[in-house]
C-alpha cells in the first residue's frame, strides 16, 4: 500500500510555483477521469462537512433544527467542564493506544523486513497481518469478551495457575479493555506503513553500519529508525485520528463507564441536538487536524515521497 | 544477511514476538467460533455445555434478535455495489494521476481528508444535509455516499502503489504497433493492471460489508448487518451473537480467498504465458 509515484507527482506540481495559465500535456484527459472521483467526495463529504460547519451556528428546539448565526453552540462547549474532561480521556487512549502500536508496529515490521527469507514467506506473513483487517471490527472486539470477562479465560487461567485467588475485576468493561481492543483493530495500520517504509531501506546500509563497527541496537536507532520516519508518521497519523474520532469502542468496551468525545457526540445525535453535535464536531476536527500538523512537521511526509 | 545459514539470537526473539502477536490477533476471533458451537444451555464464556448448532438456527429463526438475514442481504448487496464503483473510479482516478494536471493536489487532499475524517463526522453531515434538502436517508443512498468516503481514497492509494511499479514501456510498444488509445488501455494497460484491481475490489468488498462509523447515521431506517450486530451487543447477551460473529468472518474469508485465489491464477497464467514467449 506503498504511496509512490503518481502522488509524489501531484506533490511536486503542486510545490511548483508555476503560473496557472501553464497547461500540461493530456490535462483534459486527466482531468475527465479523476471528476466522477471527485464529484462523489464533494457531493458525501465535502458538501457534507460544510454542512456541520453551518448547522453548528444554528439555533435548536426539541424537535428541530433552526437556521441562525450564533455561537451558543460553541460557547455553551467552552463553559462546560464535561468539553475538558472528554478531551482528556480521548488524548489519554490515543496516547496509550499510540505509544503500544508503535512500538508493535515498529517490531513486527522489522521482523518481517529485515529477518523473514524469501519473498513468498514474507508475503505470506505479511497477509497473516492484513486478513484480519478485512474481517468486521465489530466482531473482532467483542471476540473480547469471553477472553476478559469476570468468568472468562484469562481469568480461568490465573485462577487455575493460582496467580490469584479471585477474578480480576478491571479486565472487562473497563479502560483496559478498550485499549486492549484499540490495539487489537488498529495495529495494523502501523504495520502496514512501516513496512513499506522498511521494505525500500538498501539492505547494504544495514551491511555498512555493521562493517564501520556499529551494533544490532545502533544499527536500528541510527539507521532503520531514522529512513522508516516517513511510515511511522503515516501510521501514527492513521492511529492517532482513528482513536480520537472513535466512539464504538469505548461505549462497548468500557460498558458505558469510559466515553470520549465522539461517543458523547453520538448521545447528542441520539438525543437530536445537532447543532451542538455540529459544534463539538467542528472543534474536534480542528483538533486533530492540528495533531496530524504537528506529526508532519516532526517528519515531512511529503518532502520523502516526493524525493 | 551474512551469507551463512546461522540466524542470530534476536530472530528467535522476533520469532517468538511475532507468534504472539498472531496468537493476539487471531486467538479471540477463534475462541468466539468454537463458543458460536456452544450447547442450548451453554453461556457467553467457557466451559462449553454440549455442542450444537442452536445458536445458528436460533440466528434465521428467532424474530428477537432482529432482522439478520434482511440486514445481511442488503449488506452483500451493497458491497457488490461499492466495490463496482469503488475499482471504476479510483482506476480510473489513478490513471489521471499519471500525468500532470493542475488541481491534482485539490483531488488528492480531499481524497486523503475523506480518509482520515472521523466516520461519524461523515455520517452525520450526510444525515444532515439530506435532513435540510428534505430528501430521505436510504442504505442505497446516502449509505452508499457515506462508504463510498471511506472507500474511494483506499482504492486510490493501492491504485497508487499498482500504477507505480507499471512499467510504461508496454504502453509505448503497443502505441508503436498502431494500437489505438482504447485498445491499448484495454489490451495492455488493464490486463497488467488486473491484480491490482481485484486488489481494490476486495478492499470496496470488505471494508463496506464491515462499516459502521459513516454507516451509523447515515443508513436510514433499514440496518446493514454490522449496524444490526451493534445493536445486538447491547441487548442480546446470548451466544447468538458469536453465531452472527461466526457466520460473517466466513463471509469476509470467502471474499478475500476468492479475491486473492483470482491474483494467484492472474499471475499463474501470466507466468506460463511469459515461458512460451520466452
Amino acid at each position: 500500500m506503498a504511496i509512490v509515484n503518481p502522488a509524489a507527482d501531484a506533490f511536486a506540481a503542486s510545490d511548483r510555483a508555476e503560473p496557472e495559465a501553464v497547461e500540461y500535456p493530456g490535462e483534459r484527459a486527466s482531468w475527465l477521469q479523476v471528476a466522477p472521483l471527485v464529484v462523489v467526495l464533494l457531493l458525501f463529504f465535502g458538501l457534507p462537512m460544510l454542512v456541520v460547519l453551518a448547522v453548528s451556528f444554528f439555533d435548536f428546539s426539541r424537535t428541530e433544527i433552526i437556521p441562525a448565526f450564533i455561537f451558543d453552540n460553541y460557547i455553551d462547549l467552552f463553559r462546560s467542564e464535561v468539553t475538558l474532561r472528554l478531551y482528556a480521556s480521548s488524548l489519554k487512549f490515543a496516547a496509550i493506544v499510540w505509544a503500544v502500536t508503535l512500538v508493535l508496529g515498529f517490531n513486527i515490521a522489522y521482523f518481517l523486513v529485515f529477518h523473514v527469507r524469501g519473498l513468498l514467506f514474507q508475503i505470506g506473513l505479511f497477509l497473516l497481518c492484513t486478513v484480519p483487517f478485512l474481517t468486521s471490527n465489530i466482531i473482532r472486539m467483542i471476540s473480547w469478551i469471553p477472553f476478559l470477562g469476570r468468568n472468562g479465560i484469562f481469568n480461568q487461567a490465573l485462577q487455575g495457575a493460582g496467580i490469584t485467588s479471585q477474578p480480576l475485576e478491571f479486565l472487562l468493561f473497563s479502560d483496559f479493555a478498550v485499549i486492549v481492543a484499540y490495539v487489537h483493530l488498529f495495529t495494523l495500520f502501523m504495520v502496514v506503513p512501516i513496512f513499506n517504509s522498511m521494505a525500500r531501506i538498501d539492505k547494504s546500509l544495514l551491511e555498512a553500519a555493521r562493517d564501520a563497527g556499529a551494533g544490532r541496537f545502533r544499527v536500528v536507532a541510527e539507521v532503520v529508525w531514522p529512513l522508516s520516519r516517513t511510515g511511522i508518521a503515516l501510521g501514527s497519523i492513521f492511529v492517532v485520528t482513528l482513536v480520537m474520532g472513535d466512539s464504538f469502542v469505548v461505549r462497548t468496551m468500557s460498558g458505558g463507564q469510559s466515553a470520549s468525545v465522539v461517543s458523547a457526540l453520538q448521545n447528542e445525535v441520539a438525543a437530536l441536538q445537532y447543532p451542538p453535535a455540529a459544534a463539538s464536531a467542528v472543534i474536534m476536527v480542528i483538533i486533530v487536524t492540528l495533531m496530524v500538523a504537528g506529526i508532519l512537521r516532526v517528519v515531512d511526509v511529503r518532502k520523502e515521497l516526493a524525493g | 544477511m551474512h551469507g551463512d545459514d546461522t540466524r542470530p539470537w534476536t530472530f528467535y526473539a522476533f520469532a517468538a514476538f511475532f507468534t504472539l502477536f498472531v496468537l493476539f490477533l487471531y486467538g479471540p476471533m477463534i475462541v468466539i467460533y468454537i463458543l458460536s458451537f456452544q450447547g442450548p444451555n451453554g453461556g457467553m464464556t467457557f466451559p462449553l455445555n454440549g455442542v450444537s448448532l442452536h445458536w445458528f438456527s436460533a440466528l434465521v429463526s428467532q424474530t428477537r434478535v432482529g432482522d439478520i438475514a434482511g440486514s445481511f442481504v442488503r449488506s452483500i448487496g451493497l458491497a457488490a455495489i461499492v466495490a463496482v464503483i469503488t475499482v471504476v473510479l479510483s482506476v480510473l482516478a489513478g490513471l489521471a494521476f499519471r500525468r500532470r494536471f493542475r488541481g491534482s493536489a485539490f483531488a488528492f487532499y480531499l481524497a486523503i481528508a475523506s480518509l482520515i475524517m472521523p466516520g461519524l463526522f461523515v455520517g452525520l453531515g450526510i444525515a444532515l444535509t439530506f435532513r435540510l434538502l428534505g430528501l430521505p436517508t436510504e442504505w442505497f443512498t446516502t449509505g452508499l455516499g457515506a462508504q463510498l468516503t471511506w472507500t474511494l481514497p483506499f482504492g486510490l492509494l493501492i491504485m497508487f502503489a499498482v500504477l507505480g511499479r507499471f512499467n510504461r514501456s508496454y504502453e509505448e510498444a503497443a502505441t508503436d504497433l498502431g494500437a489505438t488509445n482504447w485498445q491499448k488501455v484495454r489490451e495492455v494497460t488493464l490486463p497488467i493492471l488486473l491484480p491490482g484491481i481485484i486488489g481494490v475490489a476486495l478492499f470496496g468488498f470488505t471494508l463496506s460489508y464491515d462499516e459502521i462509523a459513516r454507516t451509523a447515521l447515515a443508513a436510514g431506517a433499514r440496518n446493514t448487518l454490522p449496524l444490526e450486530i451493534w445493536a445486538m451487543t447491547t441487548n442480546v447477551t446470548s451466544p447468538t451473537l458469536y453465531a452472527v460473529g461466526a457466520v460473517t468472518t466466513i463471509v469476509s474469508f470467502i471474499v478475500i480467498i476468492v479475491a486473492l485465489g483470482s491474483i494467484a491464477i492472474v499471475q499463474r497464467r501470466r507466468a506460463a504465458a511469459g515461458m512460451r514467449t520466452e
